[in-house]
């Protein structure tokens, strides 16, 4: 069992310059790929990667395995692509791992390149990572300088490049699809699946999307093996997970927890506890997520017992909310940063984050009407399902939670012509 | 046009050979070169890699970074998302909107500010944060706006 203040992952909260490939190697770094190149078939280092259980820690949770099981075999290239794009509000795992860690990745991409079949991987890095590029720039040139990127890798026959690419301001294309996009030179807009990216994705060919966070798990499996993962979480939700913390608590961060840590534990021991004020709702995965309330607090951090609870794991973006922040407040912030991100080609996403803002702005400016509850509802039914990519279903999420469990509050706005918690909302078009 | 850009492009298609994938890194070299992305470089980049013009406005336009308006020397970019809004965010980005005389969106006229929201920086455990020409600074509670600025920095 890990302890408080093991990590696998953000091994540089004990290793300073473990981003210099010298510091890497001295603390056991591309020693997971010797071994892979020397002892692994392809075919076994897959094998161990579905046996561990890892799953996709990006959002969706996809057992990692078996999406690059679906690779079709017929010979064409193929490409392993690095989702570097975090922007999921409360997330931001990828980018301490990319600054501060970066050898981590590149280790894992070329054992996951190794695995896969994938002679050139790729890494989209968001555009506002500038810090984050400049890591991974670096990184990847002292990986060539020592012979663990190019041609032959250390005798092995097996050749593999990098390529970095900079994204330039989009959430949309931390979306697979539309990532693949903006990687070809286009505006980042999602496709319609299937095809499914394995099968033709990036050039049109089969192409592997994995998030930073999977890919870092990589060398340590090849390391420490899957029965030591699995020792770890649940059957289903095998492993670690970093968890980002915000908003409301004692001390904000990422903590690598075991999966199956109760969500109680990470927000009282690692983040320190609620401050200021009593806890009133934590969304546990993202921004993309239904609420859980005060009496939830004991829900383990897996897959499963999130989905049970009425929430999910996504990203692991912690956002803590105290007694004092209105809960309309916060539902406007969000819905507002899927209006703004909303790319545009799904008319219920388009047209309906945009109402559902409006209303919301309303509601907490105190102009709110008897039935914009309903209106609410009936547009998110108009949204969810019903579009291309998950971003029109994500805009939901907190919203439809929040009007579920704080009805009184919602319907207090229109009561009482404002906000009885005197929130003082931002308001740049208005002010 | 610039004679380097020519050079640039053939050593983007090196990276990258295949689709249009060179124009993002393209237009990230030129714009941080000319400080925005004119129409007429928005041309100049169609020429180089022969694409429509329409076809690289497209682009262009779709993504925050790339700036299709002048921006001051310094562009401080204040995160407004949730978990930076519960740390002050807002007043954060009033402070400076009072402070410089304009609103998120613009450019002081003597050219040395630009002040835009972001739509949360992937930061949050530096809460409120900013990004001062995308390099992270926070947290800023909102009485220190002015360490976003560089005021008396030489």
């Amino acid at each position: 069992m890990a302890e408080l203040n093991t990590h696998y992952l953000l091994r540089h909260r004990e290793v300073p310059d473990i981003d210099q490939i010298a510091v890497y190697e001295a603390h056991g770094g591309y020693q997971s790929l010797r071994r892979a190149l020397r002892d692994f078939t392809p075919e076994a280092v897959l094998e161990l990667v579905k046996a561990s259980g890892l799953r996709g820690r990006g959002g969706a949770g996809f057992p990692t395995g078996m999406k690059w099981s679906f690779l079709p075999n017929d010979g064409r290239p193929r490409y392993l692509v690095v989702n570097s794009d975090e922007a999921e509000p409360g997330t931001f795992k990828d980018r301490e791992l990319i600054e501060h860690n970066p050898h981590q990745l590149i280790e894992g991409m070329i054992i996951s390149s190794y695995a896969i079949g994938s002679h050139d991987a790729y890494i989209y890095c968001r555009g506002e990572f500038l810090r984050g590029s400049e890591q991974l720039a670096r990184a990847i040139r002292e990986a060539y300088a020592h012979g663990y990127l190019g041609d032959n890798i250390l005798d092995s026959g097996f050749s593999l490049h990098i390529h970095l690419y900079r994204g330039a301001g989009a959430y949309i294309c931390g979306e697979e699809s539309a990532l693949l996009e903006s990687l070809e030179g286009k505006r980042g807009q999602p496709r319609l699946k299937p095809p499914f990216p394995a099968v033709a994705g990036l050039y049109g060919m089969p192409t592997i999307v994995n998030n930073v966070e999977t890919i870092a798990n990589v060398p340590v499996l090849v390391e420490k093996g899957a029965d030591w993962y699995r020792s770890m979480g649940t059957e289903k939700s095998p492993g670690i997970k970093i968890m980002s913390v915000s908003g409301h608590v004692r001390r904000p961060g990422n903590y690598e927890v075991p999966l199956a840590t109760p969500l109680r534990t990470l927000i009282e021991e690692y983040a320190g506890g609620v401050w200021p004020g009593k806890l009133k709702a934590i969304i546990p995965g993202g921004s993309s997520v239904p609420l859980l309330t005060p009496d939830q607090i004991d829900t383990p951090l897996d897959y499963e017992s999130m989905i049970a609870a009425g929430s999910m794991l996504g990203s692991g973006g912690c956002i803590v909310m105290n007694d004092e922040t209105c809960m309309v407040w916060a539902a406007h912030r969000l819905v507002k940063f899927y209006r703004v991100e909303s790319c545009g080609k799904c008319t219920p996403c388009r047209e309906g984050t945009y109402w559902m803002t409006n209303i919301l702005e309303r509601l907490e400016s105190g102009e709110g009407s008897q039935g914009d509850l309903e209106v609410l509802l009936d547009v998110a039914d108009n949204i969810g399902g019903k579009c291309l990519c998950p971003l029109g279903d994500a805009s939901l999420g907190f919203m439809v939670s929040a009007i579920r469990h704080f009805r009184d509050e919602f319907e207090a706005h229109v009561r009482e012509h404002g906000c009885p918690l005197g929130a003082k909302r931002y308001d740049p078009i208005n002010h | 046009m610039k004679p380097h850009w020519r050079q640039w492009v053939e050593e983007i298609r090196q990276q990258f050979p295949q689709g249009n994938s060179a124009l993002l890194p393209l237009l990230h070299r030129i714009q941080a070169e000319e400080g925005w992305l004119s129409p007429e470089t928005l041309a100049d980049v169609a020429t180089l890699l022969n694409l429509p013009v329409t076809t690289v406005e497209s682009v262009a336009s779709f993504y925050s970074l790339f700036y299709k308006r002048p921006v001051g020397e310094r562009v401080v970019h204040v995160c407004v998302g949730l978990s930076c809004a519960l740390k002050g965010a807002d007043a954060l980005m009033h402070r400076l909107e009072e402070h410089l005389g304009i609103r998120q969106g613009q450019t002081t006229p003597d050219g040395k500010y630009s002040l835009m929201e972001a739509e949360c920086l992937a930061a949050c455990d530096l809460a409120p944060v900013a990004q001062v020409n995308l390099r992270y600074m926070g947290p800023v509670p909102p009485e220190e706006y002015q360490r976003l600025l560089g005021e008396g920095e030489k």
